[in-house]
């Protein structure tokens, strides 16, 4: 598959066009980091149209044989997240051409912005443990700057907690790597499953994958790793927030979790019963502190924590019905998420305030942010049409069918709690009477509406991808990606019989 | 005396600096440019390249040797030396002849190295704001 590769091209050379064209042509970076998203986004369709049909594509870096020469692999789980980050991402740099004005040195942003574009892309097609660890710290790292971008006391503080708690989660990411190297001599996942198939795990793999555990949990929030969060995500210019918690959460914690335990270790009932005690905690945790929350963006960042808890408790439970829902989940939570947060910048900029108590009126000052805030919180919360329905629903049913009625009790019980804090915080901000005070009253520019409108329109399409039918293309993508969850260490052989 | 010249090292150090700077470079360009046959490679070329510039502000201080050497220009060589980098990755994915020609490579080699470390190296040390004289 020759486009693999370019997913990784393309926003390098437009990471590193940017600081060239620089602080004298002021156009041109906004413009370049939307086209190579946009080339991104019609890349990674076109890349899930062939991975339909053919189930895996492998590109031998050079044309050298794995597990000697470096591997891309794009199959179905890949695609499904890939085709899912672009598009947001695209989305995200359209909001950001209006929103990053108010900002000094934007062509920074940008720059970083490709390359935490390009680090995220790796991740998702990389083939070998190692290039999944590289590409996750250069998405990790571009993550930290860009939440720094405000350069306030503030975005500063979150952006140093964000720094040393991601850096302690890459060394134990690495120290795992290192140690699953010294045992399976390659680094090659399919190699390195099938190496798994063939002997008994020791002990150190129990170990390394306590580390992984730990490395990718605190990428992804699950809850005793969660504190970074809500700092980071809410000091954040919104776009960042949008990038941070609609996708990058997911493909570095969620992702790489699920790819490693999976397809790598394969499931076993420990590990199970581990993330299932993650996500409920996770659950309950992120929902009852979103209730005291007062800054509208922290309020989102919570939320988050409690939405990540829903998808690792599908993979938890690990029956194929749950690991459709827990993919079904996340792609819903990307779309609804970054639509969330754009609405929090927008919102921001209205009122100049991000505390709840001052906010007011938005659907009278501003209709477009007012109203696609409302279906992005309808569908988090889980109003019957809207994808976030289904995702939950189908998590709960997979709970009860696999004979768990305490946790489907307890999601649904988050998922209440969901509908609770959401509606306390945002009735008064956006049906409130308008109060007149502070902000600029200034309404968001196309640039700002448009992908706003497209990410409602995305979040209600959600609900298509459960329509069984062949020329749905969604619905059999996502079924492939959970098969190929389920279907653990076999992942291996299909590896090997696509090369 | 202007107030550029009462900054930096005395008369000996800068007058020394001024005799050696050219050889300095000279040197690093030579290492750059024979960086794929050596050990270590065009790495050792871009320090060298970088340290003549460091040379120059320890000597005469951050003010002369930022009018040498912009920051525009840092940006640009930087951006230009990780372009030339993913054109070596594109040859390698591609390989076609026009990429694998036998001189291209050592040249990007050395082009990469010996320009992205000195932009790199001289930005981290010339342009951090933690020194006084960057007031």
């Amino acid at each position: 598959m020759q486009l693999v590769p370019y997913l990784i091209i393309v926003p390098l050379v437009a990471a590193f066009l940017i600081p060239i064209a620089g602080k004298r042509m002021k156009d041109i970076p906004p413009v370049l980091a939307a086209c190579a998203s946009f080339t991104l986004a019609i890349l990674s369709c076109l890349i899930a149209a062939a991975v339909i049909t053919c189930k895996v594509a492998v590109y031998k870096v050079g044309n050298w044989p794995p597990p000697a020469g470096i591997s891309m692999v794009a199959d179905s789980l890949s695609c499904l997240v890939l085709v899912t980050v672009n598009t947001v991402a695209f989305l995200v740099a359209v909001y950001s051409i209006d929103y990053m004005k108010k900002y000094t040195d934007t062509w920074k942003f940008y720059a970083l912005f490709s390359l935490m574009l390009a680090g995220i892309n790796g991740v998702l097609v990389a083939g070998d443990i190692f290039n999944l660890y590289v590409f996750l710290e250069i998405a990790a790292i571009a993550g930290y700057f860009l939440v720094a971008f405000g350069v306030e006391a503030e975005s500063l503080e979150a952006a140093f907690k964000y720094a040393v708690m991601g850096a302690v989660a890459s060394v134990f990411i690495f120290l795992g790597i290192g140690f699953l190297y010294s045992y399976t001599s390659t680094l090659n996942m399919a190699d390195m499953a099938a190496f798994m198939t063939m002997n008994n795990s020791p002990e150190l793999v129990v170990f390394v994958s306590v580390l992984f555990l730990m490395g990718f949990g605190l990428k992804a929030a699950l809850v005793p790793f969660h504190s970074w969060l809500p700092y980071a995500h809410s000091q954040a210019p919104a776009p960042v927030s949008a990038m941070l918690s609609g996708v990058s959460i997911k493909v570095l914690g969620i992702y790489a979790l699920a790819r490693i335990f999976f397809n790598v270790f394969g499931f076993s009932h420990a590990i199970s019963s581990i993330l299932i005690t993650l996500a409920v905690l996770s659950m309950l945790v992120g929902g009852l502190l979103a209730f005291g929350q007062t800054d509208i963006k922290r309020l989102f960042a919570y939320s988050s924590i409690s939405q990540i808890g829903y998808i690792a408790l599908g993979l938890g439970v690990g029956t194929p019905l749950a690991i459709f829902g827990a993919l079904f989940h996340l792609v819903n939570h990307s779309i609804f998420k970054s639509l969330l947060f754009l609405n929090s910048g927008s919102i921001e900029e209205i009122s100049g305030t991000r505390d709840l108590g001052r906010i007011s009126g938005i659907i009278s000052k501003e209709p477009v942010t007012g109203y696609t805030n409302l279906i992005a919180a309808f569908s988090i919360c889980g109003m019957p049409p809207l994808g976030g329905f289904w995702s939950k629903l189908i998590i709960i049913l997979a709970c009860i069918q696999a004979n768990r009625p305490v946790l489907a009790f307890i999601a649904a019980i988050v998922s209440i709690l969901t509908l609770a804090y959401y509606f306390r915080a945002l009735t008064p901000a956006l049906f409130g009477k308008e109060k007149g005070e502070g902000g600029s009253g200034q309404k968001a520019g196309w640039a700002m509406a448009i992908p706003m409108v497209v990410l409602a329109v995305l979040a209600i399409a959600g609900a298509l991808l459960i329509v069984p039918s062949s020329a749905n293309g969604a619905h059999i993508l996502l079924k492939d990606a959970a098969s190929v969850l389920t279907n653990g260490k076999n992942y291996a052989m299909m590896i090997m019989g696509a090369m | 005396m202007s107030p550029i010249q009462e900054k930096g090292m005395s008369l000996i150090v800068k007058t020394v600096t001024k005799l050696t700077v050219g050889f300095i470079l000279l040197y690093g360009v030579y290492v750059a440019l024979t960086g794929h046959l050596s050990p270590g490679g065009g790495f050792a070329g871009g320090v060298i390249v970088a340290l003549a510039f460091i040379h120059v502000m320890l000597a005469f201080g951050k003010e002369v040797a930022l009018r040498r050497l912009r920051s525009q220009t840092l940006r640009v060589s930087i951006g230009v030396s990780a372009l030339i980098f993913l054109y070596i990755v594109m040859a390698g994915f591609s390989g076609r002849s026009i990429f694998n020609c036998e001189i291209t490579i050592p040249i990007c080699e050395m082009a990469i190295v010996g320009f992205g470390l000195f932009a790199i190296f001289t930005a981290l040390v010339l342009l951090s704001k933690t020194d006084k004289d960057a007031e």
